[in-house]
């Protein structure tokens, strides 16, 4: 199945799904975080904590992405992906004490 | 602080084939990966490559995973296993963990970026449930771990992960309810796509998964039918009974490292979003740090394979193991096959999307 086709097919509205697993935020949250004003994917990470969890948005960083253009009418191209930041592997702070 | 001339982050196919370029060149070769076996997902391909006999059509994956590790080993190419990359930055320094305890540090004089790509998720209701999956994931647990993730699947997303994962899923035993496609043709190369209708899987084009149902695991689907405009048609919902539901829709590119170090990037779809820009070299806009493989836009084995040696010819031409005119020959050479697999109606697309990235980088 095609990103386009995917896109699509998320265009119609669905129940209110967990959608960062790691920090247990729903579709509703996010929708709610850019109604309150969230351009970017950055913003709605930092408003609901969603992508900020223990694997940094690898699973839903794209569905975001997707929620955002549609609710915004942004084209997905034109939409930045989060910051990603060093380390990018989840690490015990005591390994870098070594 | 440790140095190495290349460092090269993924011993997938991609990257070992730009190790074992860069060694033959006669380049110091790190490869990295955060497994604990090289090979990428050469080995849970237990099916036969397709293209020309030059790029092992014919061969299984597995076997190619093997053909690579041995020439490898023969280069005596170092190969750090259980090690994760956490950041590196313009200056070619990378640092890390080995065993999940023990951080590094070392700074390469070129870094070939091979991490390859995450399956992408779908979300409908009931998606967090145990039962629900990657055909990716699937396929790894069948053909790497021996286990079935479930008895009754369904799959969604008819393209060459789809019918293939669900063609293995069959012969480890278990049973393909159905193929959920939400375009009105399918995705997959045709013979593969017919291995499974003629093994007798339904297929449902211009469908998709409205809710997974059950308790606290999947015990049923309910499947609907899309109209013209991608609108479920209310009434056609269908349920059928299965205790698993993978995922084939797409990858994404793991691109965080060419993010950190600074690298320009370009949104093309058909290669699964953002990649990093890069010329006919692999190199990326920022200076000796290359990309090889579905990092650099999703396309298959045999491409990433092909994409390796681009980079480790050419990394190594840079620290000047070759002289301008062998690099040009040799990266001619490799240009001929990758142009040979990126024609047909499926490779032509590829042919186009690689275009624009390459475009990128000159622009």
């Amino acid at each position: 199945m095609t990103m386009d086709v995917k896109t699509k097919m998320e265009g119609f509205e669905m129940s209110d799904e967990i959608i960062c697993r790691c920090e247990e935020i729903t579709e509703s949250e996010i929708v709610e975080a850019i109604r309150n004003g969230a351009t970017t994917v950055n913003e709605i990470k930092k408003w609901t904590r969603a992508g900020m969890g223990l694997c940094q948005g690898r699973t839903c960083r794209r569905m975001i992405e997707r929620i955002l253009a549609r609710e915004t009418g942004i084209e997905l191209k034109d939409i930045k992906p989060s910051t990603y930041r060093q380390p990018v592997r989840p690490i015990k702070m005591g390994a870098l004490g070594e | 602080m440790n140095k190495a001339s290349i460092v090269i982050i993924g011993g997938g196919p991609a990257g070992l084939s730009a190790a074992i370029e860069g060694a033959k060149a006669g380049a110091k070769v790190l490869v990295i990966d955060e497994n604990g076996k090289p090979g990428g997902q050469l080995f849970k391909q237990i099916h036969k490559f397709f293209g020309s006999k030059e790029h092992k059509a014919g061969t299984r994956g597995i076997n190619i995973g093997d053909q690579l590790l041995e020439e490898a080993k023969r280069l005596d190419i170092e190969v750090w296993l259980n090690t994760e990359v956490c950041g590196i930055d313009k200056n070619k320094k990378i640092w890390g963990i080995r065993d999940k305890k023990q951080s590094f540090s070392i700074v390469a004089d070129k870094i070939i970026l091979a991490t390859g790509a995450i399956e992408n998720a779908v979300k409908f209701s009931g998606w967090t449930l145990p039962g629900v999956m990657g055909a990716g994931a699937a396929q790894t647990m069948i053909n790497l771990n021996r286990t079935l993730p479930g008895k009754k699947i369904l799959m969604l997303g008819s393209g060459n992960v789809g019918v293939i994962v669900s063609y293995q899923l069959m012969q480890a035993g278990a049973e393909v309810v159905g193929i959920v496609e939400a375009a009105p043709r399918l995705g997959g190369y045709g013979v593969h796509t017919a291995k499974v209708r003629r093994a007798g899987v339904n297929f449902y084009t211009s469908h998709t998964i409205s809710r997974a149902i059950g308790e606290n695991c999947v015990e049923a689907v309910e499947i609907v039918q899309l109209d013209s405009n991608w609108k479920p048609i209310e009434g056609t919902e269908k349920i059928l009974e299965v205790d698993t539901i993978c995922i084939a829709a797409g990858l994404t590119p793991l691109t965080e490292l060419a993010w950190i170090a600074g690298s320009k990037f370009v949104y093309i779809q058909e290669m699964g979003g953002h990649v990093p820009a890069h010329n006919k070299t692999m190199e990326t806009t920022v200076e000796g740090i290359y990309v090889a493989g579905d990092v650099s836009g999703i396309e298959e084995a045999s491409t990433a394979m092909e994409e390796g040696r681009l980079a480790g010819i050419n990394a190594a031409a840079s620290l000047g193991f070759y002289i301008e005119k062998e690099q040009e020959e040799r990266t001619k050479i490799v240009w001929n096959g990758l142009n040979a697999l990126r024609c047909g109606p499926f490779g032509h697309k590829r042919k186009n999307a690689k275009d624009k990235i390459l475009a990128s980088r000159e622009g």
